[in-house]
């Protein structure tokens, strides 16, 4: 049930991709190359990818405002992200949606999602869909733990036990919503432990471990696919960096960030483990964070090589059809 | 007089009222910022960091942060407010209004009328509204057409730092459910703001410019745009009345009709896209009542009809601007039967 090494490679691939694309993307915006709003994923790259390796383009799954974690995961075309954080032609968004809205629709990554709580109602009806269309897809909805105390979040949760559908709640706990603590906003003080109040099971994991993530993922996919109904997975992790660049963190404690960044950097953990059960080497790694480094720098480079949408694009896309 | 910003004046405002009235509370997502965390208190102040401050000195009784939790808090603003509280409660970004709004139109905004007038909701909704950050189609909508069409709201835009601080005043003093618009783009704004308190009436519009030739109405920042188009094309000799409703409900007809008297032109400019909007509205309300004055068809200048794209080419395009303010201005100057 654990990764085996093709499947380790390219789990590490996936979380430095994601890791090299967020630094990429912070540089980026402190050179005044990206307008807008910024939240990154960097440090949760485990679980996003955890996940997806238990997916496939047939299954969906919602994000959040930091979705391009998510979205790498799920197979959306760095290239195209790129150039859509940039406002660029060629966007996977046509330059309309931006870091907040990034998307890869026909990889079944439906969308990020500017309003908290906005996703879980989305992937119940995904779920419904597999569910009535009889395929045999499942729905994830990546929450975050700010997220998790919206009413919309808990109508999702009861309707998916009432409908009986596929869907994964995963709710990420990285310890903040904003400026506020999940110890203070998270009432009960543990998102799992919500779900069987719903009637549904709920797995924990440690966030930062690969291969706790990928196994807890395969557990609930399972359970989903074998038509037992809805499940929700409590991640514990932190972020790296602030709630948006920019954000001065001052309701962090001292030292906190960095201490951190030392113990849960999923990347490390990941190589560690690996090398110590021969599942990679060191030159392996160091191969894969070079041959990331050249993908993610040829995409930043083709993104900012492209041109601004055309002004022409403004109403296209409102509705399906001429107005 | 001392020289404040929007963002000042309307925390000057709040803390003010909170000194004199003990049941005047602040309720909102951080608000003051860092609950249950290691680091500081009051670390944001609002995301604007227009509550700054308060939660120092009012302490967390009376400035709470809450979950991320819009219908409980609206909701919550308004049962306190029926029973003996006068909350602010702050909807961080105007968009967030979809997550909530039962709580503010179906109940804060009926419990007068329906109970027979034995129930009031003095609250005030303190958002934030207005595209040009580049924060994409759920971060930047003005959606005060949407409050101001519902019986037992008032709405207030503020435009300036010293109307902020009075309307905010105003507002909060009042005894029925108030919107209070911020702009985006003003916090940083600054002029001369009284130390002391005042109340600026709600339903009064203030003269920016006074002209003969054309009547510019606009909502929000968009009134400031035409400001600037005023005096640009005063050096040509076009005389433009500029009025800025100030509050969107209740709406000072009687100021925009007497103008219109006068100029037989009007342009209406707001932020919002363009169906059933408040220049729509207003466009509606003058050529019923004041049909027989007007020289020129009412021209509006308004949002695309879109959701806000995040291209700035593209929301640039889709936001009403100065140029599209001048041509309207030309427009109805230039208009033959
Ligand atoms: C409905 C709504 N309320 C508030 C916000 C502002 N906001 C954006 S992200 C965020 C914090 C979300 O916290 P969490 O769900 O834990 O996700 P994280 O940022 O930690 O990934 C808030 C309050 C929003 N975008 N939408
Ligand atoms: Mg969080």
């Amino acid at each position: 049930m654990s990764l085996d090494k093709k499947q380790f490679l390219q789990a590490y691939r996936t979380m430095r991709t994601i890791r090299d694309f967020e630094y990429r993307v912070s540089d980026e915006f402190g050179k005044d190359n990206i307008p807008g709003f910024l939240h990154l994923y960097a440090g949760q790259e485990a679980i996003a990818t955890g996940m997806c390796m238990n997916l496939s383009d047939d299954d969906y799954i919602v994000s959040t405002h930091r979705g391009h974690g998510h979205c790498i995961a799920k197979g959306g075309d760095v290239g195209d992200m790129m150039k859509e954080i940039m406002a660029k032609q060629g966007g996977s968004c046509a330059g309309k949606g931006g870091s907040m809205h990034i998307a890869a629709v026909e990889k079944g990554m439906l969308g990020a999602n500017a309003i908290v709580g906005g996703g879980p109602p989305l992937i119940v009806g995904a779920a419904l869909s597999a569910k009535t269309l009889g395929t045999d897809s499942v729905g994830v909805s990546f929450t975050g733990d700010g997220g998790s105390n919206q009413g919309t979040t808990f109508e999702a949760m009861n309707l998916a036990v009432v409908l009986q559908v596929p869907a994964i709640f995963m709710f990420e706990n990285n310890g903040y919503g904003e400026g506020t603590a999940a110890g203070y906003a998270v009432g009960s003080k543990d998102i799992a432990s919500r779900a069987a109040a719903f009637g549904m099971p709920a797995l924990k994991v440690d966030g930062a471990d690969i291969f706790e993530t990928y196994k807890t993922c395969k557990k609930a996919v399972d359970h989903c696919r074998s038509g037992k109904g809805p499940i929700a997975i409590e991640a514990s992790i932190t972020r790296f960096r602030g709630h948006f660049e920019g954000d001065a963190q001052q309701y962090r404690g001292k030292g906190e960030v960095k201490r951190l960044m030392k113990d849960l950097d999923c990347l490390k953990i990941a190589s560690d483990i690996a090398i110590s059960k021969k599942l990679a080497t060191k030159g392996e790694l160091k191969t894969i964070d070079k041959e990331v480094a050249v993908y993610i720098d040829d995409a930043a480079t083709a993104a900012l090589a492209a041109p601004s949408p055309d002004v022409s694009e403004l109403l296209t896309d409102v509705y399906s059809s001429a107005y | 007089m001392p020289i404040k910003t929007y963002r000042q004046a309307i925390n000057e405002a709040m803390a003010q009222e909170m000194r004199q009235d003990s049941t005047v509370i602040v309720i909102g997502e951080d608000v003051a910022g860092g609950a249950g965390c290691d680091g500081e208190r009051d670390a944001y102040g609002g995301v604007m960091g227009v509550t700054k401050g308060l939660f120092p000195e009012f302490g967390e009784g009376r400035v709470i942060d809450t979950p991320i939790t819009e219908s409980a808090i609206m909701g919550a603003a308004a049962g306190a407010a029926q029973t003996g509280l006068r909350p602010i409660a702050e909807l961080m970004f105007m968009d967030f209004l979809g997550v909530c709004f039962d709580q503010i139109y179906n109940q804060a905004a009926k419990f007068r009328y329906m109970f027979g007038g034995k129930a009031q909701c003095p609250m005030v909704v303190r958002t934030m509204a207005g595209a040009g950050l580049r924060g994409g189609a759920q971060h930047s909508q003005n959606l005060t057409q949407m409050v101001t069409m519902v019986p037992g709201l008032k709405v207030v835009c503020p435009t300036n730092a010293y109307d902020a601080k009075g309307l905010l005043i105003t507002a909060i003093r009042d005894n029925d459910c108030v919107i209070f618009v911020e702009d985006k783009f003003l916090y940083e704004t600054s002029c001369e703001v009284p130390d002391e308190m005042y109340a600026i009436p709600l339903g009064e519009a203030n003269f920016l410019r006074e002209g003969t030739d054309v009547t510019i109405v606009g909502i929000s920042n968009t009134v400031n745009k035409a400001v600037a188009v005023a005096d640009r094309l005063a050096a040509e000799g076009i005389s433009c009345d500029v009025i800025d409703p100030r509050t969107t409900s209740p709406l000072d007809e009687e100021s925009i009709i007497e103008s219109v008297e006068v100029t037989g032109r009007l342009v209406i400019v707001d932020e919002m896209t363009p169906r059933c909007g408040i220049a729509a509205d207003i466009s509606s309300i003058i050529a019923e009542k004041a049909f027989s004055a007007l020289r020129a068809p009412i021209m509006k200048v308004t949002a695309a009809h879109s959701p806000i794209p995040f291209a700035p080419a593209l929301e640039d395009a889709w936001m009403p601007q100065e140029s599209d303010i001048e041509v309207a201005v030309r427009g109805v100057l230039g208009y033959r039967p």
